[in-house]
């Protein structure tokens, strides 16, 4: 797939898969096209040639593949008048989650239920990223796209994230890393890629 | 899983009326607006000129239009402070459900600022509503489908651009048109006391005008996603 803003191709001739049980984790330089790749992958973004799949569905057309889907981005993506708990609930609501201890499941996976009445706007962002981390796995999806995942995290948090990251794979789950923490990255990866100037050369 | 559009809207529009219920902002500088608009406007007014009950049909929908699309920008704008708005649209919930969802949101928003806007208007034009609130209040019902319809789809537009706030009332406020102007029309025959024919047929085409918007505007909203 391609993507261009204008006369600049910032995703230039990605041919990728990402099968069961398996963590890409895709590091690069500032502005190599990481974000966007993501974010043509979450359906965020209209890819300018090519297509995304996941399941063999269309993430951007397919609530069904949609609901397979995490995504943790740079931006927390709560809403700051509501509290930690409120976010997750929304989010499960959003995904039609029937279990009523998810909520409380997937915060405190994250170590985030001691806080999880507090409104957002009130905690340090690295309690924000956990409750954040809380929101995107509520439903536990098969697919995770995470874009800069360690952002804030303590040592407590980025330990509870690789829990997540190997239950997620251990289920036969997938998970796309974008990250700058190479040693976390790596340490989480089956296969690392590296991304410069919008073109992917995956490691052998 | 799945989450059917009804429980979607339903969950889209609790959430935002929850935000607006914690903050407020929107909701007190609109009503606020709303009391001045009526104030300058009274101010401004020669009743020896204009008799209230001709005067005071345009007051109110003028209020109506402009103080509507302060919180019609919040409704998008909040969205996009923390990037909620991709874990919205990446969420299995059906994308008319974010649309209809803010839109009721938006209603009730539009209702309250009205709830204050009319008594504000009958106190200060000496009003005779009487009996004639409750048809006045449907009028403001019917005519807040239609520009919340429209509202909301020019703010999911708007909102990605640099000069938003700008923007939406330049976009929204050509198809407020067809909804403002029966409404106004309806409420200033109510007002005059004309017979009952000459209002139905203004809010045939106000409640046209509501289906029409509301329809088109869920289809055309998803594809307002995709960058």
């Amino acid at each position: 797939m391609c993507r261009a803003f204008g006369a600049r191709t910032i995703v230039d001739g990605v041919d990728l898969l990402v099968g069961p049980a398996e963590c890409l984790a895709i590091f690069g330089p500032n502005g190599a096209g990481k974000t966007t790749l993501l974010r043509l992958l979450a359906g965020l973004l209209r890819p300018t040639a090519g297509a995304i799949t996941i399941g063999g569905e269309k993430l951007s057309r397919s609530p069904l593949a949609r609901s397979r889907v995490g995504i943790i981005s740079h931006h927390h993506m709560l809403y700051e008048a509501l509290t930690g708990r409120e976010n997750v609930q929304f989010a499960a609501q959003m995904h039609g989650v029937e279990d009523s201890n998810a909520v409380s499941r997937s915060l405190e996976r994250m170590g985030a239920l001691e806080f999880a009445d507090v409104p957002v706007r009130a905690l340090s962002r690295g309690m924000q990223q956990r409750v954040t981390i809380a929101r995107a796995l509520v439903h536990d999806p098969d697919v995770l796209l995470a874009d800069e995942p360690y952002t804030a995290l303590d040592e407590a948090g980025t330990r509870a994230v690789a829990a997540r990251f190997s239950a997620i794979r251990g289920s036969g789950g997938s998970i796309v890393l974008v990250t700058h923490n190479a040693e976390e990255g790596s340490a989480a990866a089956t296969r690392t890629a590296r991304m410069e100037n919008g073109r992917f050369f995956e490691a052998a | 899983m799945g989450v059917g559009l009804a429980g979607a809207t339903w969950a889209i529009a609790r959430k935002d009326l929850l935000i607006e219920l914690r903050t407020r902002t929107t909701f007190i500088a609109a009503g606020v607006f709303a009391l001045l608009g009526v104030s300058i406007f009274y101010f401004a007014w020669d009743p020896t000129a204009i008799p209230a009950v001709d005067l005071a049909p345009g007051v109110l929908w003028v209020i109506f239009t402009f103080s509507g699309l302060l919180g019609l920008h919040r409704s998008f704008g909040l969205e996009q402070e923390s990037r909620a708005i991709d874990a919205l649209v990446t969420s299995a919930a059906p994308r008319e459900s974010i649309f209809l969802g803010k839109a009721l949101a938006n209603l009730v928003f539009v209702l309250a600022v009205q709830a204050i806007a009319i008594p504000a208007v009958a106190l200060m034009y000496n009003l005779p509503l009487g009996g004639t609130v409750l048809a006045l209040a449907g009028f403001a019902v019917l005519a807040s489908v239609g520009l919340v319809a429209v509202g909301t789809l020019f703010s999911a537009m708007a909102v990605n651009t640099r000069m938003a706030e700008l923007l939406l009332p330049v976009l929204a406020l050509p198809f407020f048109v067809p909804i403002v102007m029966p409404a106004a029309q309806a409420t200033a025959k109510l007002l005059a006391g004309r017979p009952a024919d000459e209002i139905y047929s203004w809010l045939k085409l106000l409640l046209a005008f509501d289906l029409v918007f509301v329809f088109a505007c869920t289809m055309i909203y998803p594809w307002t996603f995709e960058e």
